[in-house]
This record gives structure tokens, C-alpha cells and sequence, in this order.
């Protein structure tokens, strides 16, 4: 093992090949003379940013943008509304990955649910959420779904155990989004300028470079996918303030030791059995065109929103204004502001106090600033 | 008596009692005040203004690479003691123990403490044993006690880092907490991880008379040396910065931590002293540091400055500078 991390050491954070990026880097964006903005979609990739202190060495007129890449923020405030309203329910038992915990709600977060008795369980993969349900066969215990297309084929390869087991009180509520439609999504709103996407290596791992192909031939904006250590990160801008030099717009993969042009074909076919595409509302954006997935019609017997557990919740709503006042979450996630440009940034609004979903996740971008970069641009 | 497991009779107080005692602990412990075999017992008196530090010790497992529960029972408190300027002199040993437990993993743990003691140079002189049920401990618990002096006129504090002064470490970091954290999600047998548990005070011993000057000590224990640091900062109103490429880390540590998604900054350390001291006394201290086998690899790693009061920060290998927060919260499963 100690030669495995010799090896990453020595190929994806050594400081003198970063050095030579950097210099490209800079050549690129004088030969450009205009300000460049480059959106890195993925949370993880904020956080290897702001960890590696990326953002402090790049050359002025070269900005990035963080991205609708934290699954947990991007899910409508509706959707988190309704599942800490459904735990109010003694028949249910909610499981869901420990990132949703401290999520807020309009008026509380599962933690504090938790606190108070309601049945709410933390668990490493959907599966421990199905032995759950086997566990409890007089409860209904519902998976709350959360995730980019990286989480969803585990859902999927879940729902088909449970339809093999005939496990009928496990039931999943899916608020799983898809990163190609969320970047057209933005790219059609045009509230912000892009000239250039960072784009997930992991979800490119199973999606494949062909599923982005519309933005450089819809919009003309290049797309580089890139690994998420220093180096990666610094090759895939690299990767794509020279194909602005060059004026070239396509889809490239600086990540091809695990990325490939066609993606992961048996995740693909699963997804596509047990999930369909449907229009999904974004925090922030709003609804965008098949860019959530919901539940295969073969499968609605497993679809929470199909119970009347969420029938009764969503009920009790009504009248419920779904929102988190003074919160800019939505502008950070569509790169129109910067964290720290929230009025609520490190003031009213830390990670142990959080008002917004960006400062709670550990993918969240604000938390990312707040954690790693709040010396430097508090104003 | 190898075979034999501890009963419940073994801390009645009674026949059983007094044969633990007799075969075990005062066989292996003993000296002229343990053996007094009071109440309390009588120390002679000190030149000095006396130290005092307790800690109790419910690692998991017992036994790891590099140590077990008795010997970092000794040099926890050792160390506290040492860091504040103070010579160890005397501890007190307290045993929970669970009906059940083995005599044989006993007696290796209270040798480790006679061992671990002599080389610390101090000795056990009172101490109490107590069984309870089995299911109500997780094997042993110790608690130890110490008392040691320090000089008139020696002052060493959190608060008392001042910009201008460089941070110091003995070695590399985050051995204790790797070891352990490996031999519980069972990857141990795949590293060379070897916790660096071992009794400070010789080492600093000899920091202390090469040099006056040193304005803090602390060992970086739980939360590692980000957590440490972070309450220096804090206790001292200073901002403190540290350099990524002048950090000491093995790449077993690095390894280990990469796979099981720590910070080598975060994690605990059981033989290692920070040591704050101003930039002309730097020369000085690291090589009588490296004089002693716990200091062989001491290195500058940072520098208290002004700027940022109460935050700690790094500067990564690439230029760039983030800030290395208190360890908070759990670590919780990641989604994507």
C-alpha cells in the first residue's frame, strides 16, 4: 500500500507538474484577454478545489464556478419538506444516507426529528435500508433516494432485490437528479456566463463522455472530464482553456483511467429497467425536462409517493410556504453568486448552524468555502 | 495461572484480592511506596511547584502495534504532566476490569507498565482494582493518576504563542490513531502501521534545558495536530500557519488514511510533543532534539502569525493556503 500512495503521490499531486499546468494555464488566459469562467459541476470536486487552495493560484480572469453538483442541495425544499413531515407517521421508519440529517427543513431537519422519537435511520447503502424492512414487516419503511447517477444503480440493483424477495413494505422515494439535463438546464437560462465545464469524473464513470455531447454542440461550450486529485483538476482546466485558444468546443476526458467515451453499460441497462427519466425541480433552477428519475411503472408498487403515508404528509403541507428566508443556496448552485457573496455566509449561517442546504452538506459549496477558504475572502 | 480468568471475587477485597495483589501487581509494580500498603501513601516531600494530571483509558483493542492499554495508560499521563514543564515523579493506577478477562492478557498489561514506567523513570505508588459483571465493561478500563514538579520560574502555556515563534514537531504524525483505526476495519495485516505511543519526558527534558525560551507544549492527542493547534491559536489569540511539504507523514499513515477517508492532521498521536518556541531558539531545540530517539526526525512545520487570530492554516504543496478547522462532528457516509 505504501507503494500505491508513493504512486499518487508522485503522479496526481506533485507540485512540479502542477507548476507546468499552471504556466499553460496562464499563457492560455493572457492569449484569451477576457475574463473566463469555468463551472466545476461536482461538489467533490469544490471541495478538492477549495482543500488543495486551487482557487489562490490560478491566474486572475480565471474564475470558478461552483456548480448544481451536491445532490443534497439541489433537491427542491418541497421534496425535504415532505419527508421530514412523513416521519410524523408511527407506521413509517425513514432510512436515508447520513448527508440528509441535518438538512434543513422549512421548519425542522431529520436530526431534530430523531430527536424527538420519530423513526429515523442513517444507513451506508439502500441495502441496509431493505433489511430494514425485512426486520420490521409491520412498519413502512421508506429509502429516501438521494444522488446523482453515481447512487442510483445501487437504488436500482436495491428495488430489484426487494421485487425478488417480495419485500412490499420497503418503499423508495426518489429524488435522484442527472447531471447532463442539469447542465443544459443552466446553459438555456442563461442568467450566468459559462465558458467552460469541469464535468463529474465518477458520474462520467457510468454516464460516458457521449452523454454530454449537447452542451458543445447545442451551446459551443467545452466539457473536460477530470479525475478529482489536484492534478485532475488542474488538467481538466488546462484541457479546457485550450480548447477556448483553440476555439474548439467538444467533449474530452482527462479522466480515462476510469472514464471512457460509452460509460458503464450493465449501470446503464439497470437504471433503465428500474427508473424512468422524468422532469424534476431543481432548488434554484426549477423544473428542468427529464432530468430526475422516478421509479419504473413496473415497479410503482415500491414508489413512495404511491403510499398514502405521503398522501397524508403532503396534506398536511398544504398552506406551507416551502422555503428558507434570506437563504441564496439557489443563486450559489446556478454559479450566479460566489458563498461568500450571501449575506448569510459565515454569519448567521455556519456549518454548525446551518440555514441552507449548500452550508450543511459536505458537498455543499458553502461549507467548502466556509471550511477551507473563509481567511481569505470574508469581507 | 495463565489460564485462569478474573472473577468477580478477584475485587471483593477478600483471600482472592489480596493473591492478585500479591502475585501481580506488587510482584511486577512494587517499590518502597507501593508497598506501604496503606490507605493512602506517604510521599516524601519536593522541591517545587507540584503538577497534577489524571486520564482514563478505554482504547479499542486492548492490544495494537506498538503498545496496548497499559503502556499508553503510563505515558498519557506522563506526557500531560511533561508537556506542562513538569517532572513526572509518581502515578496512580486505577483498574476496572470484567469479570472474565484473562490473567494471561493481564499480566502482559501490567508488565507493559512496569516497563513503560522505568523507562519513564516513575513509579506506581497507589492503586485500586475493581471487577464488575461481565457485559457491564469492554474488558479493562485504567484510569492513571500523576504528580510530578516543575521549577520555580519555568511558565509554559496555551496562551502563550506569540507571532514571530515556529512550531515544532518530534516526528511523524498520526501513527497512534492509524495503528488502531486499522486493526479495527481489519486492514492491519496489509500496513506497517505502528502506533508511536512512548513516555515523552526524557525528550523534553532535554528540550527544556537547551532552552528558556519555550512559550508551549502540548501533545497532540485526540483530534490530532489540527485540534491541538487549534486551541493554542485560539488560547493565545494568534493565528498559526503551517506548511503541507514540511509535514512529517510516512506513506503507510498517508496510505491508510486514503483509504479509510481521514487527515493524517486529525488523527490521534500518543508519542509526539509540539513545541512552540521563537525563531532564534529554533536551532537550538531541534538539534537537542535530535539527540534523543524520540526526536531523530524533528522538523519546523509552521509559524505563529499575527494575522487570522484563532485560525489555523495550511499551505498546500501548490501555493495555495486553506484553513485546517477543530475536528467536528462525526464522519458521516458519503453519497456520490
Amino acid at each position: 500500500m505504501s507503494e500505491f500512495m508513493a504512486n499518487i503521490n508522485e503522479r496526481f499531486r506533485d507540485p512540479s507538474l502542477a507548476k507546468q499546468l499552471l504556466e499553460r494555464i496562464k499563457r492560455a488566459v493572457q492569449t484569451l484577454q477576457r475574463p473566463i469562467n469555468l463551472m466545476e459541476v461536482c461538489g467533490t470536486h469544490t471541495v478538492s478545489i477549495s482543500r488543495n487552495g486551487i482557487r489562490q493560484i490560478l491566474p486572475e480572469g480565471l474564475k470558478l464556478l461552483s456548480g448544481p453538483g451536491c445532490p443534497v442541495c439541489v433537491t427542491a425544499q418541497r421534496d425535504i419538506d415532505i419527508i421530514i413531515e412523513v416521519v410524523n407517521n408511527e407506521q413509517v421508519i425513514l432510512t436515508t444516507y447520513g448527508d440528509m440529517m441535518k438538512v434543513p427543513g422549512t421548519v425542522a431537519n431529520l436530526q431534530e426529528a430523531k430527536a424527538l422519537g420519530r423513526a429515523v435511520q442513517v444507513v451506508y447503502s439502500p441495502l441496509d435500508a431493505l433489511k430494514v424492512a425485512t426486520e420490521n414487516p409491520d412498519k413502512l419503511v421508506i429509502f429516501y433516494s438521494v444522488g446523482f447517477e453515481t447512487t442510483a444503480p445501487m437504488a436500482a440493483a436495491t428495488l430489484e432485490l426487494a421485487a425478488a424477495q417480495g419485500v412490499r413494505n420497503f418503499k423508495i422515494y426518489s429524488v435522484h437528479k442527472l447531471v447532463p439535463p442539469a447542465l443544459e438546464g443552466l446553459l438555456s437560462a442563461d442568467e450566468v456566463k459559462i465558458d467552460g465545464f469541469i464535468l463529474p469524473g465518477h458520474v462520467s464513470t457510468v454516464v460516458g463522455g457521449e452523454a454530454y455531447r449537447p452542451v458543445p454542440e447545442k451551446y459551443g461550450v467545452p466539457a473536460v472530464i477530470a479525475g478529482f486529485e489536484p492534478l485532475d483538476i488542474l488538467l481538466g482546466i488546462e484541457r479546457l482553456v485550450t480548447q477556448l485558444v483553440e476555439g474548439r468546443a467538444t467533449v474530452e476526458n482527462a479522466y480515462s483511467r476510469a472514464g471512457n467515451w460509452e460509460g458503464n453499460q450493465v449501470a446503464k441497462q439497470v437504471l433503465a429497467e428500474f427508473f424512468q427519466p422524468v422532469d424534476a425541480e431543481w432548488r434554484g433552477i426549477g423544473v428542468i425536462p427529464g432530468s430526475g428519475l422516478e421509479l419504473a411503472d413496473a415497479y410503482a408498487a415500491f414508489n413512495a409517493r404511491n403510499t398514502e403515508a405521503i398522501a397524508e404528509a403532503e396534506q398536511r403541507l398544504v398552506g406551507l410556504k416551502s422555503e428558507i428566508k434570506g437563504c441564496r443556496c439557489g443563486d450559489v448552485l446556478k454559479g450566479v453568486i460566489l458563498p461568500y457573496e450571501c449575506p448569510l455566509f459565515g454569519k448567521a449561517c455556519t456549518p454548525s448552524r446551518a440555514i441552507g442546504p449548500c452550508m450543511v452538506s459536505s458537498e455543499g459549496s458553502c461549507a467548502a468555502y466556509y471550511k477551507y477558504e473563509r481567511h481569505r475572502q470574508l469581507v | 495461572m495463565l489460564n485462569e480468568r478474573i472473577l468477580l471475587s478477584h475485587g471483593a477485597g477478600g483471600g482472592a484480592s489480596q493473591r492478585l495483589l500479591d502475585e501481580l501487581f506488587f510482584h511486577i509494580l512494587g517499590n518502597e511506596y507501593l508497598l506501604q500498603k496503606n490507605d493512602a501513601v506517604v510521599l516524601p516531600s519536593v522541591q517545587g511547584r507540584i503538577a497534577l494530571s489524571t486520564d482514563s483509558f478505554v482504547v479499542q483493542p486492548l492490544f495494537f502495534r506498538g503498545g496496548n492499554i497499559g503502556k499508553l495508560a503510563v505515558c498519557g499521563t506522563v506526557n500531560d504532566l511533561a508537556v506542562q514543564g513538569a517532572t513526572p515523579l509518581y502515578l496512580t493506577l486505577g483498574l476496572i476490569i470484567e469479570e472474565g478477562f484473562l490473567m494471561a492478557d493481564l499480566l502482559k498489561i501490567v508488565e507493559s507498565i512496569a516497563e513503560t514506567c522505568a523507562a519513564a523513570g516513575v513509579k506506581i505508588v497507589a492503586g485500586d482494582t475493581k471487577v464488575v459483571n461481565k457485559g457491564q465493561a469492554d474488558g479493562l478500563y485504567i484510569n492513571t493518576t500523576g504528580i510530578g514538579v516543575v521549577p520555580e520560574g519555568r511558565n509554559i502555556s496555551g496562551s502563550l504563542a506569540m507571532p514571530g515563534d515556529v512550531v515544532i514537531i518530534n516526528g511523524t504524525i498520526g501513527e497512534h490513531g492509524m495503528a488502531i483505526m486499522s486493526e479495527r476495519s481489519g486492514i492491519s495485516w496489509e500496513t506497517d502501521l505502528m502506533s508511536d505511543c512512548a513516555p515523552l519526558n526524557g525528550l523534553i527534558e532535554r528540550i527544556l534545558t537547551a532552552t528558556e525560551e519555550v512559550h508551549v507544549m502540548r501533545d497532540p492527542t485526540r483530534g490530532g495536530v489540527a485540534t491541538t493547534l487549534n486551541e493554542i491559536a485560539a488560547q493565545s489569540g494568534v493565528g498559526i500557519r503551517l506548511n503541507e511539504t514540511d509535514l512529517p507523514i510516512t506513506d503507510g499513515v498517508r496510505g491508510a488514511c486514503e483509504m479509510l477517508g481521514f487527515d493524517p492532521l486529525y488523527v490521534a498521536n500518543e508519542g509526539k510533543v509540539l513545541v512552540i518556541v521563537p525563531q532564534s531558539q529554533a536551532e537550538k531545540v531541534l538539534s537537542a532534539m535530535h539527540d534523543h530517539p524520540l526526536g531523530r526526525q524533528a522538523v519546523i512545520i509552521g509559524e505563529v502569525i499575527a494575522d487570522h487570530p484563532g485560525l489555523v492554516t495550511l499551505r498546500t504543496g501548490f501555493g495555495g493556503e486553506r484553513i485546517l478547522d477543530m475536528l467536528e462532528g462525526e464522519l458521516l457516509p458519503r453519497i456520490c
